[in-house]
């Protein structure tokens, strides 16, 4: 299936001025995104009416920060197209803004956040943008960065949309390496439509995940990820 | 660029810089903000500020006036503290100037309240 942005261009060129300008005009896709923004910070499992420092990795245009900023709390947000920002700053996000590449590592001291939120970014980083790229090794800089710049005990949650099974792999396996437990929360598993995932990722050590959504009531209905080769 | 976020920056990313931190900040345009006044958030954050290079920071800016120089006993009940930590933290923003690796001296130009954190192929 051709057509997946990260397949025609580097996000940094792919998300410019117009492409920048069309994602926040665009009432559904805003839509999507707030429904998944407000997702992904429930899924963060914040201690309740307590204003919390995130970090919002991949924060395009703001929309995602916006959600935070609704819920109380402060963050900062990280992204690699100036385009994007750009326009984050004509929205006059509430967050501050940094023109960066995750795959480069997070430039933050240790235990900086009390928690990260990524929306429809991560798949960016499994793409070897350059040909000194190495998928990989910039997932495993980037996890092991974040690791140390969250407090003991927070969360990072991603929602993503994994162009297959072995990205998910490479993915995972990157974050276990870097220290991080978890796992991949499936929000309506068996709807293609509505189907979300949710890298769900814990720095205090193995915990349950959270239930995902939309899962049937079937005693043995996994709730874990089955994959469909397409 | 609030100055909370440049209390938390560092350039360790680059390949050769060990703790690249505090960051050394030369403004060109800095400005005043008002924002909304949260005791809770920021007696959470006085915990991970490091504040002699909050200090620093703002005597870079040449807004030093007033900042308390060092974190008071029982910040957590002492309004007026909080208050100033707020003002520090959350309203003072670095508009266009550079931030410095204290180890290597590699600038990183703020540009529109932007810090451009990106590093050449070669400095990772």
């Amino acid at each position: 299936m051709s057509g997946r942005p990260e397949h025609q261009a580097p996000p940094e060129i792919f998300y410019g001025e117009d492409e920048a300008r069309k994602y926040t005009r665009n009432t559904r896709m805003m839509e999507i995104q707030l429904v998944m923004s407000e997702r992904a910070v429930e899924l963060l499992c914040l201690p309740e009416n307590q204003p919390c420092h995130i970090i919002d990795l991949g924060c395009g245009s703001g929309l995602s920060g916006e959600t935070l900023t609704e819920q109380g709390h402060v963050w900062t947000g990280v992204d690699i197209s100036s385009a994007m920002l750009g326009v984050a700053k004509e929205r006059e996000v509430e967050g501050d803004l940094l023109l960066g590449d995750l795959g480069q590592g997070l430039p933050f001291r240790a235990g900086a956040f009390d928690g990260a939120i990524s929306i429809s970014a991560l798949q960016w980083l499994c793409n070897a943008d350059q040909k000194s790229h190495n998928p990989a090794k910039r997932l495993y800089t980037f996890f092991s960065s974040l690791y140390g710049c969250l407090s003991r005990g927070s969360r990072a949650v991603f929602q993503f949309y994994p162009e297959n099974s072995s990205q998910v792999e490479l993915i995972t396996s990157q974050a276990m390496k870097a220290g991080f437990t978890g796992g991949l929360v499936v929000d309506y598993p068996n709807s293609t439509k509505a189907k979300k995932f949710f890298l769900c990722l814990m720095t205090g050590g193995q915990q349950p995940l959270p239930t995902a959504l939309g899962v049937d009531s079937r005693e043995d209905a996994p709730n874990c990820v089955t994959f469909s080769q397409k | 660029m609030k100055l909370l976020t440049h209390n938390i920056l560092t350039s360790k990313c680059l390949k050769g810089v060990t703790v690249g931190y505090p960051l050394g900040i030369v403004a060109k345009e800095v400005k005043v903000n008002e924002v909304e006044f949260n005791p809770e958030f920021i007696s959470r954050m006085i915990q991970k500020v490091d504040w002699p290079a909050l200090c620093k920071a703002a005597e870079n800016l040449g807004h030093l006036d007033n900042l308390p120089p060092a974190v008071v006993d029982d910040y957590e009940n002492n309004e007026e503290f909080l208050k100033k930590a707020h003002h520090f933290l959350m309203e003072i923003e670095v508009i266009n100037g550079d931030l410095i690796c204290p180890e290597t001296g590699r600038k990183f130009p703020v540009t529109d309240g932007i810090p451009n954190m990106l590093a050449n192929e070669d400095e990772v």
